[in-house]
């Protein structure tokens, strides 16, 4: 057992050496003392601290954290129920209702901050789906090689021939336009770049010493895997994580506009959806809800570039 | 030769695919919830018994399920996609009518999104931290944040309400005759909004794109051989360096088609753009399944005849993998 360990901490040092080598190649950046206190970091702190020096991914990092806890608190914070008539429908923003109201006469400021929850929840769990199902396929494709390889690659290729977003939708219209059939299809249809990025970091890794040493230890495939590969293939995949939100977020949207999204849940995409035909007579029941999207996603790609940026000090030049 | 083999290979390999597609159709038809006989029934406002058992045999439900892919898949290579019950129409004739404005659309989208996202990745370029590379990257960010839909309806509003000067909505206005410039010009006219909406997602990817291979192609020794020989600027940046930099854009245009497609039926639902956007949004209103999974169906044919056209420019502009060695 303790043999394994000790080759999960070969690849560690091999990272920290990496980022000393950035440093000390990058001579703006020589604010950490090379040598000592490298060592000393672990990888993850180490790529805190680059993250932390990205301007766009800290203030992306902030905006998401405000849109996160504004839909967490924010329904307590203003509880007019978003789904409730509250006043003449298209009424302009004014004191009684801030943003307005929509076709329906319901306060579009109820509907953004509670509307949040189903579009931030839908983003985070349907691309939790992707990432969960893209690192299977990529891990085993990768990991195996052979004919389970060529299977699975065949799979991701048809994947790939259909268009997402048209994918989903036929989905969403066969199995009914809930909540949960909208996280999956979108989490069902959105797997194969996460698959690929995976395959080709296990397909590097696989032959890399400690694994082969980790092997030769007695390691078994799952072992291998699950705590020897996928920590280190584990960088590029929380970045396409990252990214993989943001897509989800745009496919809540635009599932929603086609007029697939759930009508029983108020959500950005249902709210832009139903008030869309009307945006001439009330331009704000459809502006503040995709400024909301955009942010969102905005919010969560600074942060995805941020993490790449960090954890991949070759791109950092750009 | 080699590459009739290859693209021989690639059309084996197309028509695999599209078998699977259609597979896959007839496997979700079946699992979807309810029965499709009583699912059109409903669609067509209620059918009488005999009705629906002659629907029934129509559709072969009464046989075996194998039974049911088989009559399902030659019926499809006959050309039979199924009869819309909302059109009333064989499906179809119904994308071939549609099929049309959407590529028009699409490929204006392209060739716009090519031009524009080039040029300015290659100006920006010139000056990795001058004001029009960090302008790039802004718009390189803010095109790919904000949802299609909502630039569409920002657009719409503006010309629409705001500032009237372009055509909103539809193809053509109904008062001209349907030939001759004067159609040419108002079609135009119509196509400028949808297509500047959907363009601008793509300019935003190549710009940013361009940009980063620029500055590594600019970098690199054989751009500092054609600047040492003396040759002016434009002609090392536009004849050198941009062929190679051109390359991923390529690549990443042909992966993109997909999403092409998918951001036309968006772009087009906004504009009432007459393509298959409006017909997947009826068609996703009134259940009409026939007509989605011809969608889904043709949507396939075009990305993979997207994915093979773009190897084969891939094989033109690239004469390093002309060879044939995949």
């Amino acid at each position: 057992m303790s043999t394994v360990e000790q080759t999960l901490i070969v690849p560690r040092t091999e990272a920290s050496n990496v980022k000393t080598a950035a440093n000390a190649a990058a001579p703006g950046t020589t604010t950490m003392r090379v040598q000592p206190v490298a060592r000393a970091l672990s990888p993850a702190r180490a790529a805190l601290r680059q993250f932390l020096r990205s301007p766009s991914g800290v203030a992306g990092a902030i905006l998401l954290l405000a849109l996160i806890l504004a839909t967490i608190f924010g329904p307590m914070l203003y509880p007019i129920d978003p789904l409730e008539i509250v006043g003449l429908p298209f009424s302009p923003p004014d004191a009684d209702a801030l943003l307005g109201t929509d076709y329906l006469g319901r306060d579009v400021l109820a509907g953004l901050i509670h509307g949040g929850r189903a579009t931030m929840t839908v983003g985070a769990v349907a691309a939790l789906i992707t990432i969960v199902i893209g690192v299977s396929v990529g891990a085993l494709s990768g990991f195996f090689g052979g004919w389970i390889d060529s299977l699975l690659v065949k799979i991701s290729e048809f994947f790939q021939v259909l268009p997402p977003l048209l994918f989903a939708m036929v989905l969403v219209t066969l199995f009914g336009p809930r909540l949960t059939t909208i996280t999956i299809a979108i989490g069902a249809v959105s797997w194969t770049s996460a698959a690929r990025l995976t395959r080709a970091e296990f397909m590097r890794l696989r032959d890399l010493d400690f694994i082969k040493a980790s092997r030769a230890a007695g390691a078994g495939n799952w072992h291998l895997i699950m705590r020897v590969v996928l920590p280190n293939a584990l960088p590029p995949i929380i970045v396409s994580a990252t990214l993989a939100i943001g897509v989800a977020i745009l496919f809540e949207g635009g599932l929603s506009f086609l007029g697939l999204g759930d009508p029983n849940t108020m959500s950005w995409g249902l709210m832009i959806g139903q008030n869309r035909n009307y945006v001439l007579d009330a331009w704000w029941a459809v502006t503040f809800p995709g400024a909301a999207i955009f942010l969102a996603v905005l919010a969560v790609s600074l942060v995805g570039d941020g993490i790449n940026d960090a954890v991949n000090p070759r791109l950092r030049r750009r | 030769m080699t590459l009739l083999t290859h693209l021989f290979g690639r059309l084996a390999n197309a028509a695999m695919l599209l078998l699977a597609v259609l597979v896959l159709n007839f496997c979700l038809i079946h699992a979807a919830p309810g029965d499709p006989v009583q699912v059109i029934a409903g669609e067509m406002g209620g059918a009488s018994a005999e009705v629906i058992a002659a629907l029934r045999a129509k559709y072969g439900l009464d046989h075996s399920v194998l039974e049911q892919l088989f009559t399902y898949l030659h019926n499809v290579l006959l050309g039979d996609f199924g009869y819309s019950y909302y059109f009333n129409q064989p499906v179809l004739g119904l994308i071939a009518q549609r099929l049309p404005a959407t590529l028009y659309l699409a490929f204006a989208s392209v060739m716009v999104a090519v031009v524009v996202g080039t040029l300015l990745g290659v100006v920006s370029a010139r000056r990795p931290n001058g004001l029009l590379s960090h302008a790039v990257t802004v718009l390189s960010l803010a095109g790919y944040a904000a949802p299609i839909f909502w630039t569409g309806l920002l657009l719409l509003l503006l010309f629409g309400s705001v500032w009237p000067i372009l055509p909103v909505s539809g193809m053509a206005d109904v008062v001209h005759p349907r030939t001759g410039l004067a159609y040419g010009l108002d079609v135009l006219e119509h196509l400028i909004l949808p297509a500047a909406t959907l363009a601008l997602v793509f300019v935003a990817q190549y710009s940013r794109l361009a940009r980063v291979n620029m500055i590594d192609v600019l970098s690199s020794d054989y751009v500092r051989t054609a600047r040492a020989k003396g040759l002016p600027e434009s002609v090392v940046i536009f004849k050198h360096a941009l062929r190679n930099a051109l390359i991923p854009i390529v690549t990443v245009m042909g992966l993109q088609f997909g999403n092409l497609f998918a951001g036309a039926v968006l772009v087009e639902t906004v504009y009432s753009w007459p393509g298959m956007g409006r017909l997947v949004f009826d068609s996703i209103l009134r259940r009409d399944y026939p007509t989605l999974m011809a969608v889904l169906f043709f949507s396939a044919v075009i990305v993979i005849a997207a994915n093979i056209a773009t190897d084969l420019v891939y094989r033109l502009i690239d004469p390093r993998i002309r060879g044939g060695s995949r």
